[in-house]
């Protein structure tokens, strides 16, 4: 026999439910049957033999009966109705089923209802916005990665860089007149080109010494009288021009020089060619650093 | 064993191990703490003493001392990689003229980037985008309101945009960046990390100006490491304004890219002092695709592999 009344007695107030979820203000009725999801009376689906409730399974909306006729059948207990997707229609179908049952069961069956379509409608929205990705980091690599980028950090020495990167620049001239330093670097510059003058010409001194005493036998119609003043000269020219030719400037000059040179030509070529030579210097240490064109460095 | 432990005991006496002692034999710790302090020490004082021996050796040589050794560290042992850039590769420079910056680097478009983040972007993240804005000249910061990159994209190229910017957020920090080139260019997405703004950075200076900042990009060696390089330039306008003083700083270290904004002023032609303003933050490349934003259908030119990648200690892709 069905005691209902019996049963909450129990359950509800004295002793044990292992459905029942006791809160600071309200209880809870973890079963799943349970309509409202309170712990109540009305609502407990134990001690009710007469209930309903609306279930949802993968979209589908079901509504559940249980009457007391099949209280001693617990496989059978449970009548499983499929409910319409046309909202209305569906809410019709409850009334139909639960025609002539109590009110409250009724309406809390209509209410819990509604609650699921709203709720499988916002899933279904849901799934058509983007979503976001959660990407699970693994605990291990992320410390990994923190230690190299500090270890990487220390190593990178930002601050030199920067600044000798600026540096560079500078020296360079991507900066243009903008600033006044660099005088300091022009008169370094002559400086340098004075002493490499300087040292040429002790170099091209001791040649002269070196080459007096040598003899070299010349044929007797390419030398003119006018050439002979020019032999010297011509030493020069050869000496250092092989000068020239260990300095990896262009090799333009050189042979310039070498076809000037089997011209025969005066020694105010000879020292047009040294004056050349010079001017060549100062161009070949222009060349060593040139203006950036653009200002990139990979 | 009650003689072996008198023995260990008497033998520190005369200061100097048997060769068949070792520390962890002894089984009582306060001993075994004590005997390898011992050793330590020991050991310690070995160590000074050749170093001076080689330091006294150094000094009588004078010039013909042998060259100081080099320490190894892992630039110098890094696994030489077959796609590093040689600075007069033919190819190379064919790419380069031909590529989506072609434009960019032959002075044709103006950069025009677009900043944005990830939806309902906290207080910092926001700080964030907004700070880089004021780095990046021609920059703009538009609120997400949820909508989808992939329609964001086409609205961008109709109004010139050449660059968008997308910061990821993740626990009201962000940490993550995609950048993307407009018209059909590349995108590159990096993790970010240690980001400080402008308040958390000390000894800064003041707020940067408008004037268009410098760019250096140090150590990208790679083709991997050219293509990211020509797109972090593609950012900024072409001629920078010196009169501005600033400059802005991606550094290539061991594959993390680190950004500073500084401004400087050369005190002589020797000595220059930089300043940093402006937001720091660090990045690593995880993906770089071939087109625009596209996750699902996009052609990925270069993804971060860890295991395959980050195997080995020496080796580097950037």
């Amino acid at each position: 026999m069905q005691h209902d009344d019996v049963i909450w007695d129990i359950i509800g107030n004295r002793q044990f439910c292992s459905f029942k979820v006791k809160t600071k203000g309200q209880n809870f009725c973890r079963n799943e049957f349970n309509v409202t999801g309170l712990c109540n009376r009305s609502a407990c689906p134990l001690s009710n033999s007469q209930y309903a409730t609306v279930r949802e399974e993968k979209g589908q909306c079901f509504l559940y009966m249980k009457v007391i006729e099949r209280a001693a059948f617990p496989a059978k207990m449970w009548e499983k109705v499929k409910l319409s997707r046309n909202y209305e229609r569906a809410l019709e179908q409850i009334d139909e089923n639960l025609i002539y049952w109590p009110r409250f069961l009724r309406h809390k069956c209509k209410q819990r209802f509604t609650k699921i379509t709203q709720y499988l409608i916002r899933m279904r929205r849901l799934v058509l916005k983007r979503q976001r990705k959660l990407v699970p980091l693994s605990r291990k690599v992320e410390s990994r990665e923190k230690r190299k980028e500090e270890k990487a950090l220390i190593a990178a020495q930002l601050d030199n860089a920067i600044e000798k990167e600026l540096l560079e620049r500078l020296k360079q001239g991507t900066y243009g007149d903008i600033y006044n330093f660099p005088s300091h670097a022009f008169d370094r510059a002559l400086e340098q080109q004075d002493e490499e003058s300087e040292s040429g010409e002790e170099e091209e001194e001791e040649e002269d010494e070196e080459d007096v005493g040598k003899r070299e036998f010349v044929a007797e119609d390419e030398v003119d009288e006018s050439d002979l003043s020019d032999f010297e000269d011509m030493n020069k020219l050869r000496t250092s021009s092989d000068e020239e030719e260990q300095e990896d400037s262009s090799e333009e000059e050189e042979e310039e020089m070498q076809v000037k040179r089997s011209k025969g030509k005066s020694p105010a070529n000879g020292a047009a060619a040294r004056k050349k030579r010079a001017y060549v210097e100062i161009e070949y240490e222009q060349e060593t650093e040139p203006a950036p064109k653009s200002r990139v460095t990979l | 064993m009650y003689g072996m432990e008198k023995e260990t005991k008497m033998e520190p006496e005369a200061s100097s191990f048997p060769p068949t002692f070792s520390v962890s034999e002894i089984k009582n710790k306060q001993r075994r703490h004590l005997m390898f302090m011992k050793l330590k020490q020991e050991k310690r004082k070995q160590k000074m003493q050749l170093k001076k021996k080689k330091k006294k050796e150094r000094e009588a040589l004078g010039d013909k001392a042998p060259p100081k050794e080099v320490p190894k560290t892992i630039e110098n042992q890094r696994v030489y990689d077959e796609t590093t850039v040689d600075p007069e590769d033919e190819e190379v420079a064919f790419d380069e003229g031909t590529d989506e910056f072609s434009a960019y680097f032959n002075g044709l478009t103006n950069p025009q980037v677009l900043i944005t983040t990830s939806d309902r972007p906290r207080g910092r993240t926001m700080r964030f985008c907004r700070q880089l804005a004021t780095v990046i000249p021609n920059a703009h910061v538009y609120y997400r309101k949820g909508l989808a990159l992939k329609r964001i994209i086409p609205q961008c190229v109709a109004r010139n945009f050449t660059y968008l910017m997308v910061v990821n957020e993740d626990r009201q920090v962000p940490n993550g960046l995609v950048l993307c080139h407009l018209p059909d260019g590349p995108t590159a997405h990096f993790k970010v990390s240690n980001v400080r703004l402008r308040k958390e950075i000390k000894r800064r200076g003041k707020d940067p100006t408008e004037h268009s900042p410098e760019v250096i990009l140090n150590n990208f060696s790679t083709r991997l490491g050219h293509s990211i390089g020509r797109l972090f330039a593609a950012l900024f306008p072409q001629d920078p304004q010196f009169v501005g003083r600033q400059v802005a700083t991606f550094h290539n270290q061991r594959d993390f890219i680190f950004f500073r904004f500084h401004r400087y002023i050369f005190k002589n032609e020797k000595k220059v002092g930089i300043q940093e303003l402006g937001p720091r933050f660090t990045l690593k490349l995880r993906s770089l695709q071939k087109g625009t934003f596209d996750s699902k259908f996009g052609e990925y030119e270069w993804v971060l592999k860890r295991h395959e990648m980050d195997a080995c200690r020496r080796k580097f892709q950037l």
